[in-house]
């Protein structure tokens, strides 16, 4: 598995399109910090662009990537290899690329307007976090779309139709089940809805850090429990990682059992 | 010849004896003639001064009824001994200076009080310490005092069982400054308090509020610092209240404000500072107040409006990252939110006139479905509300469609 991981995340290295994706985070840090010098305000802005942008990079380069290669995937599936060992050092070999991508092009600014002087180095880090593992989620979600789907335009509408669904319609729906039921308690409602999104939930992390003073203040047992604690935090961050064993988890089981 | 010496002679004995009882003065000590503080006042002849020694004097009801001063510069303690009143001020021009008063008696009846200052005229009370008590500092009809350096330091638990830091009842011309009140129910509390000056005092982590103003009017305080308060500063039913340069912070919580205006007329609120709390300025009911050079930095609401106001002007204030900026309850408008900086916008200045050529609509359709479904609270910043806000702010239907900033700054104003 190391050595299929260490090919795939080698040749995605080598790939224009990974230099373009850390291109693309070196312009914006780089931009907003010269812009406002100031490394909260940046980071604020930077959270609104990660929870929309890292999703939809991810879906599509996973999705790409599991179509282009998938010749040698067929290969490599002639050869001995562990079919598990196969297509999970694919999936890591591009999910790291992009977290390697994410964390450098983000990283590198950041550290030269001196990130660690300042206070900002914690929210930086979550934010840091959070982007890391929406791409793993979105990727292990891509790969997962692509092995159910031969055909690539298929693969593709349903990889685009995901994000635009976890990124925009999602919360269009929960807020109207909201308004629609707001004559019931909602608090559970409200907090379980939440954890189908993985995009919610990282945007509930960053909410911890930005809106608490606003989050306090609705009067809600639950949510105060939640808001006002740790609890919120490592309950969203636990969440987050079962979203990304579950996928990984079916790409096994999926590979295990397709017939090619 | 003779006798005018013999009535000059007379006179500057009269005089000098006179003289020497005011600059003579009364010592309480442990081993003096004279042991309590009770029976070193009562030997005082008006205008004298009587100093205490170090030491703890367990006494209470100590009534003070002429002129004295009443004087340390040494650790001494007055221990009331949970019963009630600690001093009691009846006389007019009287100081108390320099001590440390602790456990004052608690009651559902009476409002007990370390010091309390009955219908006098010109008092002084400064360097206080006090602890372990009801009420702090007690005003009942008294006028032109000064209380200046008093440190309060209660252990409130329940609003119903505790009392106020320093509380004022139909007391005019008051004074209050550099002082430190911490743990009570109400930090300073006014009621029917007419023309008080609050100035430079540290008011934190009270059950209630950090300074209360009931039916008070004409009022000014500035360069206070009220922090952690259960729903920080509240002013209500007042006319002409002048509040300057003051810091609000740190007050979070569903009913917690930063400032609580209610039928408030013709205040002005100019330079303070609003960071991190639940809600800034809670406003309802008020007429004709300038908000001027106020920065409203990570609030959850800066201003929530929640009806009746009218003729409010908002202009040169900073509005800087707050979850909202403005939020109003009705299609109604009468404010004017003109000339302010709002780090929320993102319009642009062609003219390079310093002021933003499309303006800004500081109120969002979300801060209103938040209104109405508190529950959907958890949605900020999600890119449907984004959407829905955007859309909002170019065809408003939700929110009043004249309330907009139509110069908005582009500079922060400094």
């Amino acid at each position: 598995m190391l050595k299929i991981l260490k090919y795939s995340f080698y040749d995605l290295i080598r790939s224009r399109w990974s230099y373009v994706y850390l291109l693309f985070y070196l312009i914006l840090g780089f931009v907003l910090l010269f812009l406002n010098n100031d490394l909260s305000k940046a980071v604020i802005t930077l959270m609104n662009v990660i929870i929309i942008l890292v999703p939809l990079i991810g879906t599509i380069f996973g999705v790409m990537y599991y179509y282009n290669s998938k010749e040698f995937t067929e290969l490599l599936l002639a050869q001995p290899i562990k079919r598990s060992s196969i297509f999970i050092g694919q999936y890591l070999g591009v999910a790291l690329s992009l977290v390697m991508s994410l964390v450098i092009g983000l990283g590198l600014p950041f550290v030269l307007y001196g990130l660690f002087e300042s206070s900002a180095i914690w929210d930086f880090s979550l934010l840091l976090i959070t982007g890391a593992m929406l791409t793993m989620i979105f990727t292990a979600l891509a790969f997962n779309i692509a092995l159910y789907n031969e055909n690539k335009i298929k693969g593709f509408s349903y990889a685009i139709l995901l994000w635009l669904f976890l990124a925009v319609i999602y919360d269009g729906l929960f807020l109207l089940s909201l308004i629609i039921f707001e004559t019931y308690p909602l608090d559970k409602f409200t907090l379980i809805a939440t954890v189908f999104n993985p995009i919610d939930l990282s945007r509930i992390l960053i909410l911890l850090k930005l809106d608490i003073s606003a989050l306090l203040g609705y009067t809600g047992a639950i949510f105060n429990q939640f808001f006002g604690t740790s609890i919120g935090l490592f309950s969203a961050l636990g969440m987050l990682l079962l979203w990304i064993i579950l996928p990984v988890w079916n790409i096994k089981r999926k590979a295990q059992k397709k017939d090619f | 010849m003779q006798k005018a010496a013999q009535y000059s002679l007379l006179l500057l004995f009269v005089f000098s004896s006179h003289f020497s009882s005011v600059f003579s003065q009364i010592e309480v000590c442990k081993t003096c003639p004279i042991k309590t503080i009770k029976e070193g006042i009562k030997q005082a002849k008006p205008h004298q001064k009587v100093t205490v020694k170090a030491g703890v004097y367990k006494e209470h009801m100590i009534l003070i009824d002429k002129p004295i001063t009443l004087f340390t510069n040494e650790k001494v303690t007055i221990d009331g001994e949970d019963k009630d009143d600690i001093i009691q001020v009846l006389a007019d021009s009287v100081t108390i200076d320099g001590f440390k008063i602790i456990n004052v008696g608690s009651s559902h009846v009476t409002d007990y009080s370390a010091i309390r200052v009955d219908r006098s005229k010109h008092f002084l009370i400064q360097n206080i310490e006090l602890r372990n008590i009801f009420f702090g500092i007690m005003l009942a009809k008294a006028k032109h005092g000064t209380i200046r350096n008093v440190n309060v330091y209660g252990d409130a638990v329940h609003q119903h069982s505790s009392g106020n830091a320093i509380h004022l009842w139909h007391s005019n011309h008051i004074l209050i400054e550099h002082n430190t009140l911490v743990k009570s129910r109400d930090g300073i509390y006014l009621e029917f308090s007419d023309d008080c000056i609050i100035s430079n005092n540290l008011s934190k982590d009270n059950l209630r509020y950090g300074l209360h103003f009931m039916f008070s009017n004409r009022d000014e305080y500035r360069n206070n610092t009220f922090e952690n308060n259960g729903a920080g500063v509240a002013v209500m039913f007042s006319k002409e209240i002048q509040m300057h340069d003051n810091h609000f912070q740190f007050n979070w919580g569903s009913a917690s404000y930063g400032l609580l205006l209610k039928e408030i007329n013709d205040a002005d609120i100019v330079g303070n500072t609003f960071e991190q709390n639940t809600i800034g300025i809670n406003v309802e009911g008020t007429n004709r107040i300038n908000y001027k050079n106020n920065t409203f930095k990570r609030n959850g609401w800066a201003i929530k409006v929640n009806g009746a106001c009218y003729e409010n002007v908002f202009t040169q204030n900073n509005f800087l990252y707050n979850s909202f900026d403005v939020s109003y309850n009705s299609k109604m408008n009468n404010n004017s939110f003109n000339e302010n900086f709002w780090s929320g916008y993102t319009g642009y200045d062609l003219d390079d006139n310093g002021f933003g050529d499309i303006p800004y609509r500081p109120v969002k359709l979300f801060s209103y479905v938040v209104n109405r479904t508190p529950n959907t609270i958890i949605l900020m910043r999600s890119l449907f509300v984004d959407i829905i806000d955007f859309s909002e702010s170019v065809s408003p239907a939700f929110t009043p469609d004249n309330l907009m900033d139509e110069r908005p700054l582009m500079k922060q104003v400094k």
